[in-house]
Parts: structure tokens; C-alpha cells; sequence
């Protein structure tokens, strides 16, 4: 599962990539998540994934948010996103979820880890303001330690300045 | 038969069930009893470290002489041994072996003929004997000459099991770099970090221990569990460090002898970033409840806790200093991540960081003079260091990025590491606080958030 949640988003960065070139300046953070949020739109179809698993919320709603640097403000895009999950998440209500928090690497590595909580937290307090009940959300940092993607450029960055929900349960 | 008092105790425990390591002045004979008797010290042949710039001491190591095969070659062992070590330090340049006149049993038998060093443009002579003693220990004799006064500065002898041959050259480097510099040595020490392997987007992380010349290198932990930021106790042997390996990320405490492991408190929220008291009574870490990160301090005895900061900015990256009265720490407090002291009594926070970009990673000289810091700007990372006021902050590297600087016992040189992302690597360096002598650690994989213990007992 994790691992096909990988690919799939290797896939939608090499596609983001592709797109946006000559666009350098834009504001780093909210670009992936347009591609997320686009693929959102076709939700309601039924894909090759189970229903109520991570690649049913990564499809149907998308399960990335992206930020600024060393922000853990949530943009347009991301709060978007997040409306789409807390949706998701009325539609299935046994999914409990753990947000994970990350920062990229351009940091010293403890200030990441506390980035990423912060990080994590701004997401599970934007659900829980939407109506997700609290004992249904989790939070972890992983600071700069799991990386999205490889790469010491802006794009990469961007990329993994993240919280990603995941499903940790269904039943 | 003269004792050094109160310096060179007469029995060094190595291990609580284990051999003793014995050290005690030479029963010197000759010359050298006498040179070492009437002259105190030699001014002349010393380096400082505090200059701008250094010019490293020549010296000659002679292979300590053994009288059989055996016992020769632990000579010549012990002989590399120190003259890597000193080398390595930046302020000794090694006379290549080749070069030498006398022969390890005629300065064995008579001493050292000091024309022959002095031809050879050694300033400093160190020599030696080693010899079996009983089943499984060695005798190890050491002597330090000034070349150019023909004196002895420096005799010692150790018994040791054989299998810590290692430990006694590093010892005798010590013991050289102290009568030479007038500091406290670095090389009976050790480092603990992280070991890396693996593609960036899943990197295996493992505990890592070694001496600080990469000798007797071993993992601690298995790796399928991520663990960040080991940190000696100052008793040397356990090590405080942050584990995912119990579900919510947790500071562990372990003993890298025993293997034994527990885990500090049981919070809600994410533990991280620990350090040690310097008497090791208190860890301080950082607790991530909701988001915010705040420190607190952890009295290893009573299992209390203490909070230390409030207030939605991070803090974190604590570290005390020799007193164990204050810490400095990293807070975004002001807007942007920087380096605050606090008095730990009254909770009094002064920044102290006032320099361009972002600081980070801070960690307190031993010797209380100096904190070494991360600095980033402009793209760039920088390790630095400043007075513990923050005044005279000085850049000491530049790279695409370096993080977590922790400092030797003596406070002279720090240990880092360094990313380069062209080839994709993460590796150990060491550099002195006055920027020179950059040098990378030897490590079997990539390698990361080191900390280097205390001279070892």
C-alpha cells in the first residue's frame, strides 16, 4: 500500500514537473497539489482500489497538503484538499487516520521534527474544524526523514514540505 | 619511583568486572630520570591552539621496541596508532619512519641519541617499549623528548589486557597532545551516530558506535526501526536518542554495553531532541503536544518533569552548559528560528544568534567558552561558533548543507556532517573552532548526527 502510494505520487510529481516549466517563481508550496485536486474531480467513479483505503482517499480526495517554506500555514489549496477529506471522511466513518508532518530538508534536523509536528497539527485542527471527530485523528512528524521525492532543488523542496493523511484503519 | 599526584591515578577501572588499566609515571632510568627530575617544563616546544594559524610540530614516533616478533609488532602498531592519531589533530606533522637514524633497540637501550632526531628536523621524539605481562596483559612504556633540549617531557607506563592496545596508543596521544598544547586530549574517545543506507524516500537508519579514528566500529540497533540524534551521557556508555520503534516518536536511553534500553517517560506527544545534564542527572528534550513544541527537563532520579518554555513558537535543540545552570536552545519566538540561553532557575531567556539567515542545531563548548551553531543563508549552510554571549560569531564552514555540530571533550574541534548532493552522500567531518584542518571521518556507510563522547576512564 505504501509503496503504491508512492509511485502513484512519483508519478504526479514527474507529471507537475512536466507542466510547470518556466514557472519557477510561482508559489512553490501550492503547485502539486493542483494535480491532487484535480485528480479529485473525476471522484465517484469507481477505481481499482478498495473503498475506504488510502488509495480510495488519495483518489476521491486527495491525501497531500503542500506548504510554504518553513510555514504551516494552509493555503487555498491545501484547505481544499482538506474539505474534500473531511467529506471523505463523513462518507467513511470507521477510517481513523494518522497525519504525517514533513519538512524538506533545508533545515537543521530537530527544528524539521518540530516543523512537521507543527505541521501535522495545522491539518488535524483544520479537520476537526470542519466536524472529524477528534479521537479519529492521529499526528506523527517525520521532520525531513521521509522524503517524497529526491532532489536538492526548489521543486524537490516543495514537494516535500507535506502532510500526508493516512488511513490507518477502516473497520 | 614517583606517582604523579592526583593527575595519573594508579588504577583506572576499563570495565566494572574487567582487568585494570594501570598507569603510572616511568621508573625512568639515566638521562631521563634525571632531565625529567631537573627540568619542569619545556617552554619552547609547545603549539597554540589560538592562533590564526598553525604550524604543525614536527615530530618522530618511533615503533615502540618489543624484544621478540610479537611483541614488536604490537610495537609498531601502537607506534601508527599515535602518530595517526596526532597527525589527524591538524597540529603534528608525522616524519615519516623511513627517515629514522637510531633504531628502536638502540633508543630501547640507551636512549635517545638526540643528533640523530635532530638531523631528521624532529622537534619532538616520542619512543617506547612493550612487553608481555603474565598471560594476557602488555606493558607499555612511553617517553616524550624535546629534540632540540634533549630532555624528557613526558614518561609513562600502562598494563593493560592486550586486546585495549588500541585504547593505550590513544592514551599516549593524549598524553602527548597535552605536554605539547597544554590542553585536555581527544583521542581515548569515541563517537556515536547515525549509520545510512538505502534510497533518499526510504532511508534505513541504524545507531552506529566507533572509536574516533573509526576503529572498532559496530551498529546498536537493527535498523527497521528510524532512530535520529544519539547523545552521550557523560558516563560515556549510554546514549540518549530518539526511536520510532514504540509507535509515537519516543527519546530512548541506552546502554551501548549491555544493550539494555528504556524508554524516558511516558508523554503525550512527540519526545525529541535530548540532551544530557553534564553531572547526567537531567535529560532535557523537547515534548510536541498539538503542534507546539516546548522544552522540558526530566530528572533521571525522581522521574520528574519539569516544564521549561510555554507559548505557541519551537523550541527545541537544548543544550547545557558546563555549570549546568543554563541551556541554549533554537526558537522561532522572534519569527524566524534562532539561538536563545536561558538560566534554567529562573527561566530568563536572552537571543543571543543576531547575524543574517536562520540559526540552528546549537551545541555548548565543554570548556564553556564557545557555542557552535548552524547557520543558513542565502542557501548556503554554515557551521559556525560564537562566544556563549553570542558576540564574535565566526562562519567556519560553507557547504550545500551541514548540520548538528557537537564538540570534542576539550572544546577544540567539532564533529559535523555534511550532505553533498552531487554525489549523493552524507558523510562525518571534523574541523577546529578556528576553521582549520577540515577533515572527513572514515565511516562504512553514509553517516549522520554525530556526538562525541567523553574522554574515556
Amino acid at each position: 500500500m505504501r509503496l503504491l502510494a508512492v509511485l502513484a505520487c512519483l508519478a504526479l510529481v514527474t507529471a507537475c514537473a512536466r507542466t510547470e516549466q518556466g514557472d519557477a517563481g510561482a508559489a512553490a508550496g501550492d503547485r502539486p497539489v493542483a494535480g491532487a485536486a484535480a485528480g479529485a474531480g473525476a471522484a465517484g467513479t469507481a477505481g481499482d482500489y478498495a473503498p475506504g483505503s488510502q488509495a480510495a482517499l488519495e483518489a476521491e480526495a486527495g491525501d497531500t497538503v503542500y506548504f510554504a517554506f518553513d510555514s504551516a500555514v494552509l493555503r487555498e489549496p491545501s484547505r481544499r484538499v482538506l474539505r474534500q477529506q473531511a467529506a471523505w471522511l463523513e462518507r467513511n466513518p470507521d477510517a481513523t487516520i494518522t497525519i504525517e508532518g514533513h519538512a524538506d530538508e533545508r533545515g537543521t534536523r530537530e527544528y524539521n521534527l518540530a516543523l512537521g509536528a507543527r505541521r501535522a497539527d495545522a491539518v488535524r485542527s483544520y479537520l476537526v474544524g470542519l466536524g472529524v471527530a477528534p479521537a479519529r485523528l492521529d499526528t506523527i512528524s517525520y521532520g525531513e526523514e521521509r522524503p517524497a521525492v529526491a532532489g536538492s532543488d526548489e521543486e524537490a523542496w516543495a514537494r516535500n514540505r507535506r502532510a500526508v493523511t493516512r488511513i490507518e484503519a477502516t473497520s | 619511583m614517583a606517582t604523579v599526584p592526583g593527575r595519573h591515578p594508579a588504577a583506572v577501572d576499563l570495565s566494572a568486572a574487567g582487568p585494570r588499566l594501570t598507569r603510572r609515571t616511568l621508573l625512568a632510568t639515566g638521562v631521563g630520570a634525571a632531565a625529567f627530575a631537573a627540568v619542569p617544563a619545556a617552554a619552547q616546544l609547545t603549539v597554540t591552539i589560538d592562533r590564526g594559524t598553525v604550524k604543525p610540530l614536527p615530530v618522530a614516533i618511533s615503533p615502540f621496541f618489543g624484544a621478540d616478533a610479537a611483541r614488536a609488532e604490537d610495537g609498531r602498531r601502537i607506534a601508527s596508532v599515535v602518530g595517526a592519531d596526532l597527525e589527524r589533530s591538524g597540529l603534528f606533522r608525522l616524519i615519516d619512519p623511513a627517515a629514522y637514524i637510531q633504531a628502536p633497540a638502540a633508543l630501547a637501550r640507551a636512549g635517545p641519541r638526540f643528533a640523530d632526531w635532530r638531523t631528521i628536523n624532529a622537534e619532538a621524539l616520542v619512543m617506547g617499549e612493550v612487553r608481555a605481562a603474565g598471560e594476557d596483559d602488555l606493558t607499555v612504556d612511553f617517553r616524550l623528548f624535546d629534540v632540540a633540549a634533549g630532555n624528557e617531557l613526558r614518561g609513562l607506563r600502562f598494563t593493560v589486557p592486550r586486546r585495549d592496545w588500541r585504547r593505550v596508543a590513544h592514551k599516549i596521544a593524549d598524553e602527548i597532545y597535552t605536554r605539547i598544547t597544554g590542553e585536555s586530549g581527544y583521542f581515548d574517545t569515541r563517537i556515536v551516530y547515525v549509520a545510512e543506507s538505502g534510497p533518499t524516500t526510504q532511508r534505513v537508519k541504524r545507531l552506529a558506535i566507533m572509536d574516533q579514528d573509526g576503529a572498532d566500529h559496530r551498529f546498536l540497533t537493527r535498523g527497521d526501526a528510524l532512530v535520529l540524534t544519539p547523545r552521550f551521557a557523560p558516563d560515556g556508555r549510554t546514549v540518549a536518542y530518539l526511536t520510532y520503534a514504540y509507535g509515537p516518536p519516543r527519546v530512548a536511553l541506552l546502554d551501548v554495553d549491555s544493550g539494555e534500553e528504556r524508554v524516558i517517560g511516558d508523554f503525550a506527544g512527540m519526545t525529541f531532541s535530548p540532551r544530557f545534564s553534564p553531572d547526567g542527572r537531567y535529560l532535557a528534550f523537547t515534548l510536541a503536544d498539538g503542534g507546539n513544541s516546548d522544552l522540558y527537563l526530566f530528572d533521571r532520579r525522581t522521574e520528574e518533569r519539569r516544564r521549561l518554555t510555554r507559548g505557541g513558537a519551537i523550541d527545541t535543540s537544548p543544550d547545557f552548559d558546563p555549570s549546568g545552570e543554563r541551556l541554549v536552545f533554537n526558537s522561532d519566538r522572534g519569527g524566524s528560528p534562532q539561538l536563545y540561553v536561558m538560566e534554567i532557575a529562573s527561566g530568563r531567556s536572552e537571543r543571543i544568534s543576531f547575524g543574517d539567515g536562520r540559526y540552528g542545531s546549537p551545541a555548548w563548548s565543554p570548556r564553556g567558552d564557545l557555542i557552535a551553531f548552524v547557520n543558513q543563508k542565502q542557501g548556503d549552510f554554515h557551521i559556525g561558533v560564537m562566544r556563549a554571549d553570542g558576540r564574535d560569531a565566526r562562519l567556519l564552514t560553507r557547504s550545500y548543507m551541514d548540520d548538528g555540530p557537537r564538540f570534542a571533550p576539550n572544546g577544540r574541534v567539532l564533529v559535523f556532517a555534511r550532505t553533498d548532493p552531487r554525489r549523493n552522500r552524507t558523510r562525518l567531518f571534523s574541523i577546529d573552532t578556528i576553521g582549520y584542518n577540515l577533515r572527513e571521518l572514515a565511516t562504512p556507510l553514509d553517516a549522520s548526527d554525530p556526538d562525541w563522547s567523553p574522554l574515556r576512564r
